[in-house]
């Protein structure tokens, strides 16, 4: 598996400057890469565009060959920091999980999701407990490969080690990809094979 | 150093609405005590979500009218009315909010900064010494004239800052000041407290961010399913966590990366499923047989408190 950028830059249409220039990245589900950056340095984007969610870029993005899909279910997926706004407000999460896929409860278990969450309705929830959902939801089994831009950022320590302990078994047992975006040097030296700085990438 | 602020025992219930007109009564904050001196900065630790700005809200006197408030307030000595509350805020206790979406969008800076004024004179008054504090905290003149969407960031919480110290407060509560803020920013913004502390101020900082916690914090409270559990001090959080208390806190403590990135299971209890006996009753691996329909006391041991029996008396 292989998730290839080639040559991406990228600039807002008002800016004069480019955000990201020329940035040739090579990504597998051999190692699980931690990419750092400031603030404002354009992690993000660049995690929207390896997605597949920014379509306007100068480069390609190939994921095993292929042009990434521009209709149906996309094979790398991005959880970001705020998982309350990526889900309809006025659907219940049996409902907001359903969108993805049929989960059974033997992987809600592993992800600590208890039976009663799923009648409620996300403002009902803390952030952590979304962030639970978040993840199963983008755990399709047809998901190869997964971003996580500053996914624990908000949580607590201690959900922080539940989440990405979950995440990191399925990762393995299903062979997918796994790239971690993170400000935190000791969490990325802690569950990262290799660090990528975008400064060092980045020719803008 | 003088007592300022003492919040005993309170507890803050909503009355809310489930189906047609069934009413239901929902705790989120079931048994907060805490206490800051003078020159003392001391966190609320807990995660999001789990009801601490509550906290904040009730100092100020501005719960919603659906809130229910029980237990003490008390502001040097004395205990804070609504009336007490309104005649103090703005003035000795001020609030620093968490965004500039807190700020009245149509209003240039420098006026809300001085807010409501009775004469010209008071006015101008106000206005050189808000000068002098926003030169303070490096925001030129022309910040003044603007509106807060042209505002950074760290220009954000400069201004918020500086309008929380206009008024010489004796306490200054801070609502979650770090997200969303680039390094930088934080570092400037924890060093902002630091110097209020100097200044004999002092701060309830309410978080979640345990680093920002542990960087500025004299004591930290940690606030776990509506409940203190502990009070802890910063000193506490070295090594391997051998001198914090509660199970909890040393779970939250290992789980930091850097200190083992070790795994608890579990969650903590839900508003409306919180138990009979102790909150972390589930999870905890020295539990006795009373902690499951006991509710732990806070036990004062001195500058620290701690929620748990096994630090009883004779046990």
């Amino acid at each position: 598996m292989e998730l290839k950028a080639t040559n991406i830059s990228f600039k807002y249409p008002s800016a004069n400057k480019y955000l990201l220039k020329d940035i040739n990245l090579e990504l597998d589900n051999n190692k699980i890469i931690g990419l750092i950056g400031d603030s404002g340095s354009g992690k993000s984007t660049l995690c929207k565009i390896l997605s597949g969610y920014i379509s306007k870029y100068e480069g390609t993005v190939t994921f095993n060959g292929n042009t990434l899909p521009k209709k149906g279910f996309k094979p790398v997926q991005l959880i970001y920091q705020h998982p309350e706004k990526v889900m309809n407000p006025k659907w219940r999460m049996d409902n907001v999980l359903k969108e993805s896929w049929d989960v059974d409860d033997e992987f809600l278990k592993e992800f600590g999701i208890q039976k009663s969450w799923l009648t409620r309705f996300p403002q009902e929830l803390s952030g952590g407990e979304l962030q639970r959902f978040s993840v199963v939801r983008s755990m399709n089994p047809n998901t190869q490969f997964l971003i996580a831009d500053e996914m624990t950022t908000m949580l607590d320590a201690i959900t922080q080690v539940q989440i990405l302990d979950s995440v990191l078994k399925i990762v393995k047992q299903r062979k997918m990809g796994f790239l971690l975006v993170s400000h935190d040097m000791d969490l990325v030296n802690t569950i990262c094979d290799d660090k990528i700085y975008l400064n060092d990438i980045n020719g803008a | 150093m003088e007592e300022i602020l003492d919040v005993e025992n309170v507890s803050i219930s909503f009355i809310q609405y489930t189906k047609g007109l069934n009413q239901q009564e929902l705790q989120v904050i079931t048994d907060l005590t805490l206490d800051i001196s003078e020159g003392e900065i001391l966190a609320v630790l807990g995660s999001s979500g789990s009801g601490k700005s509550l906290l904040a809200h009730a100092i100020f006197g501005i719960l919603p009218e659906n809130a229910n408030l029980n237990g003490k307030i008390k502001y040097k000595g004395k205990e804070l009315t609504q009336e007490s509350k309104e005649e103090l805020r703005g003035k000795e206790i001020t609030l620093i909010p968490q965004s500039v979406n807190f700020l009245d969008p149509l209003m240039k800076i420098s006026d809300q900064a001085i807010g409501h004024t009775e004469s010209d004179e008071e006015k101008n008054e106000k206005k050189i010494k808000q000068r002098e504090i926003f030169e303070k905290y490096n925001l030129g003149p022309e910040v003044d004239e603007m509106y807060p969407f042209q505002l950074s960031g760290g220009m954000a919480r400069r201004v918020l800052v500086s309008t929380a110290l206009l008024s010489n407060p004796k306490l200054v509560v801070a609502d979650e000041p770090t997200p969303g803020l680039d390094e930088k920013t934080v570092e400037e913004t924890l060093n902002h407290f630091k110097q209020m502390k100097e200044n004999g101020v002092g701060v309830l900082l309410i978080t979640h961010d345990i680093h920002a916690a542990l960087e500025v914090a004299d004591r930290i409270g940690i606030f776990y399913s509506g409940y203190v559990i502990e009070i802890a001090e910063k000193e506490d959080f070295t090594g391997d966590g051998e001198n914090l208390l509660h199970p909890y806190t040393k779970s939250l403590y290992k789980a930091l990366p850097a200190n083992g990135f070790e795994l608890t299971p579990g969650h903590q209890p839900l508003h409306g499923e919180i138990p009979n006996g102790c909150p972390y009753y589930n999870r905890c691996d020295m539990k006795f047989d009373r902690c499951e329909n006991e509710r732990p006391k806070l036990i004062d041991l001195g500058n620290k408190k701690i929620r748990c029996f096994k630090y009883e008396e004779g046990e």
